[in-house]
């Protein structure tokens, strides 16, 4: 692609171009060595993470941690940053429905297969991992001063992932402030909360806790056994933490979801979440819009949200009657979420069907904190989308690459503010409009519909 | 038990004209609505066909309404062709023999892009962009050519040109004016979106027409001769140069036509019971000797709709389309205009203008000379409230009073930098100057 370059301006028009002051133009144009030099890198690191299953890694792990991590962010930096030069700023849609790997084809599997094999070996056969997880050993001792395990690596990907991707993100949206704040945010709070303070807190010696996860989405953090656990800590750390983990379920989600929207969470803090507005960005189209999707969303999501508050109120029943009334009843339930909601839904589901069925799966039909957030949002908040008067052209942009498969559209061309339950305040309808239709906004109740 | 026969409404074309007159039928009546359409079974939004072509979306997904909707309302659709209205039978025939009987009529058959009869003009790989069918042709067409050239500065015309872009193929973008769009821009922004236009990597050529379409020996477009005398060598040509309505339908019928189909202010035409809405209708000027107009944006045919929709359920009110608005993006730029804002102001008017220096932002405040009172916006990269630019217009604010309240008027998302400190900055040097050179 070599276009992107000002041609030779024809005699008739110099005087004219003159007045453009066209030699200041930046020129844009299409590094392809770079490009290719970075998805060469990516493709050698790949390879490299491949036979690092197989042994190797042992013996010099650090080593093996730079051929692997290390090139593949080196080569996935380069292919993103390389972009910069490529275009101008704006929106960057082009060929997602054509492309294989945006549009369901055949790449588009691949990945699919490839993050949902990842998720199974890593709930269920995570001995498969030992050598990744030797690799990233010495990580582990540095931060944490104990010996890697397969949750170890595992956080060690994600915060990869989310780095990398998120940088793609500020690449993509540089001209959109609210889009560089928000994945800078995201980013944030998983490499900090998510992955280095859990970590710290570990190497000394105190029960690793992550800050920015509460019930019911980091479910355990209010079950008996945790906060008995928690409270049991010498040092008042333990007790400052399940006092935290309460202070963010029952009073910062009703009063910042009051404020500004579930978003303050759901697109501005949580792990999930980031996962899904970096590295699932590029399958965002692919959510279903249908009315039938909708239907199936309101009544898994709030049977989820059921199944979890059940289970806790069981368990601490339980827990009080010390087993009189249910027996082992509770604990069953528990085991029984952990499995189907915590692990296939959340992990299996959630992120290894990112090409398939978008990035947001989890987030839209599963969490049950989406859930008491989007009940909040809807009837308890200041935050909705609004509508530009009679500006929409019905163009669809807005709904098709609406992660939570909201149909904006049918309410922007309507005149009306959309007001979801499901709505996370990602930002991008607003982005992606092309007439300047949407914009989230905080504002007064009255008149919000 | 006799349940009154409901009238059977009849729309040809099932663009957002006609459409927006069968849901606002529907919401008020029984009536039974048919909406007739050769060109797709289901309503589209034309406005964004660029973006199936450049992979944003896919067709499905520019359908502003789910196909169950049509079944649920019970507007009945037709795929076909009308080629016959009868008006004395009331009732229309399509190309396959159907007939189609109505009690009301609503021609809403939109536009076809204009051809000013340039030699080889109907050469293969010679197209306009208007409906789903030439964007069909342009996917068949333009994915083994080298070098193509668009004719005509107007808002299609830069849309093809990023459609093109977009999948690598160089683009000659032929613009008649000085500075793309300044029949309708001001100097200054139209200035700006040429530039942006380069800076995109279309070789515009500013000042220059299509004189001719050279065939090579396959038959298919080699070149084009621009009024400079220069051959530019390309196997694609987008004709660009405006619609005209599409009223073929309506010739050799009793219903009177100009350029549209005429209509009165209640969008009637000359025969009782056949109304025509939308691109395809010209409305009468109510005073004599006033000119005619022909509205062949999205926005006035929605609105159209809407009223056409209203008086046929028998509301007595005039289609009224307020105050103007309208928008575009070329390419990553947003505009914006609200009101009216000349591109050659006449003498009682005047207004003032605001460019950032990155040349990505501006914003333009017309305003009538003796009182101030501001009349129309153009924003560039700067998104306004429509509702509160149109407050301050029809309540004749001054200046003044619209840049110091300006801040109530962005629409930009949240964190965006804000112009507003800036633009009253200017406009007090302004004033502070104009000042100045009165006293001296």
């Amino acid at each position: 692609m070599q276009l992107l370059q000002i041609q030779p301006l024809p005699d008739y028009l110099r005087d004219q171009y003159a007045d453009l002051q066209v030699d200041e133009l930046p020129e844009y144009r299409e590094l392809t060595g770079v490009k290719k030099v970075g998805l060469g890198l990516l493709g050698i690191g790949s390879l490299l993470l491949l036979i690092a299953l197989t042994g190797f890694t042992s013996e010099h792990p650090w080593l093996w941690f730079f051929l692997t991590f290390g090139l593949t962010s080196i080569g996935g930096l380069m292919y993103i940053l390389a972009q910069l030069k490529e275009s101008p700023p704006g929106i960057k849609n082009n060929h997602n429905f054509t492309r294989s790997l945006t549009a369901r084809g055949a790449a588009g599997w691949l990945i699919g297969v490839v993050f949902t094999a990842f998720y199974i070996i890593l709930y269920w056969f995570p001995s498969v991992f030992q050598n990744w997880i030797q690799m990233v050993d010495p990580v582990s001792r540095l931060l944490r001063g104990d010996p890697a395990d397969h949750w170890f690596l595992y956080g060690t990907f994600y915060t990869f992932a989310m780095l990398i991707m998120g940088v793609r993100m500020f690449v993509r949206y540089r001209h959109n402030r609210y889009q560089l704040i928000r994945t800078a945010s995201v980013m944030f709070f998983q490499l900090g909360f998510a992955y280095l303070i859990p970590a710290f807190l570990r190497l000394m010696n105190q029960p690793e806790f992550y800050f920015s996860y509460f019930w019911p989405l980091k479910y355990h953090y209010l079950f008996p056994n945790d906060v008995r656990w928690l409270m049991s800590q010498p040092g008042g750390l333990g007790v400052f933490m399940v006092f935290w983990g309460a202070m963010l379920t029952f009073v910062a989600t009703p009063v910042l979801t009051y404020f500004y929207g579930k978003r303050w969470y759901c697109s501005w803090v949580c792990g999930c979440g980031g996962l899904a507005e970096t590295l699932g960005d590029p399958w965002r189209h692919l959510s279903s819009k249908s009315r039938l999707s909708w239907k199936v969303e309101r009544n898994l999501i709030y049977s989820v949200l059921g199944f979890i508050i059940i289970t806790t109120a069981a368990l601490w029943i339980n827990s009080a009657t010390e087993g009189r009334v249910l027996g082992n009843l509770s604990q069953t339930f528990a085991r029984a979420y952990g499995f189907f909601i915590g692990a296939i839904f959340s992990g299996v589901i959630g992120v290894g069907f990112y090409p398939l069925l978008g990035n947001r799966v989890w987030c839209r039909f599963g969490c049950p904190q989406a859930a008491i957030l989007g009940i909040l949002q809807k009837h308890f908040s200041r935050f909705r989308i609004t509508t530009n008067g009679a500006q929409c052209i019905s163009c669809g942009n807005c709904s098709t690459y609406c992660e939570m498969g909201i149909d904006v559209r049918m309410y922007a061309q309507e005149q009306q503010n959309i007001i979801r339950a499901s709505c996370v305040g990602c930002g991008i309808c607003a982005a992606v409009c092309p007439r300047g239709v949407l914009k989230l906004e905080n504002g007064p109740v009255d008149g919000r519909y | 038990m006799f349940k009154k026969r409901q009238p059977h409404l009849v729309i040809i074309g099932n663009g957002v004209a006609g459409v927006t007159t069968a849901r606002h039928v529907r919401r008020r009546s029984d009536m039974n609505i048919t909406i007739i359409s050769a060109e797709s079974r289901y309503h589209f939004s034309r406005t964004a066909l660029m973006y199936i072509y450049m992979g944003h979306m896919r067709f499905e997904d520019t359908k502003p309404y789910p196909d169950w909707f049509w079944r649920q309302n019970r507007i009945d659709l037709v795929h076909g062709f009308v080629t016959e209205i009868d008006t004395d039978n009331k009732c229309v025939r399509l190309q396959d023999g159907r007939e189609i009987a109505y009690d009301k009529l609503v021609i809403a058959t939109g536009s076809k892009p204009n051809k000013f009869g340039w030699p080889g003009q109907d050469l293969p790989g010679v197209q306009g962009l208007y409906s789903l069918q030439d964007l069909q042709r342009l996917e068949e067409y333009t994915p083994h050519i080298r070098h193509a050239v668009i004719v005509g500065g107007g808002l299609i015309g830069i849309e093809l040109a990023e459609m093109l872009m977009s999948r690598d193929i160089p683009v000659t973008f032929l613009v008649r004016e000085r500075y793309f769009y300044d029949i309708i821009l001001p100097q200054e922004e139209a200035r700006l979106i040429s530039r942006h236009i380069l800076e995109h990597g279309v070789d515009l050529r500013l000042s220059t027409e299509l004189k001719e379409i050279l065939p090579g020996t396959d038959g298919r477009v080699r070149a084009v001769v621009t009024s400079h005398g220069e051959e530019i060598a390309c196997q694609f040509v987008g004709l660009t140069v405006g619609v005209h309505p599409n009223i073929e339908v309506v010739k050799n019928t009793p219903i009177e036509t100009n350029r549209g189909v005429l209509v009165n202010e209640y969008l009637e035409t000359n025969i009782p019971d056949v109304y025509a809405c939308g691109d395809c209708a010209e409305i009468r000027a109510k005073e004599p000797g006033g000119r005619n107009r022909i509205e062949q944006l999205w926005y006035t045919a929605r609105m159209q709709g809407e009223a056409l929709g209203r008086i046929l359920c028998g509301e007595h009110v005039a289609y009224d389309r307020g105050i103007w608005f309208n928008s575009a993006k070329f390419f990553d730029l947003e505009y914006q205009t609200y009101g009216q804002v000349s591109p050659q102001p006449g003498d009682d008017e005047d207004s003032f203008y605001w460019e950032h220096p990155d040349r990505k932002h501006a914003l333009r405040i017309a305003y009538r000379k003796p009182g101030m009172q501001v009349i129309g916006f153009n924003a560039i990269g700067i998104r306004l409230r429509h509702r509160v630019c149109e407050r301050w217009i029809r309540e004749g604010r001054t200046l003044d009073d619209v840049i110091q309240r300006l801040p109530e008027a962005n629409f930009d998302p949240e964190f965006y930098q804000r112009f507003e400190a800036e633009v009253a900055r200017q406009y007090a040097e302004s004033r502070h100057a104009v000042a100045e050179s009165a006293v001296a």
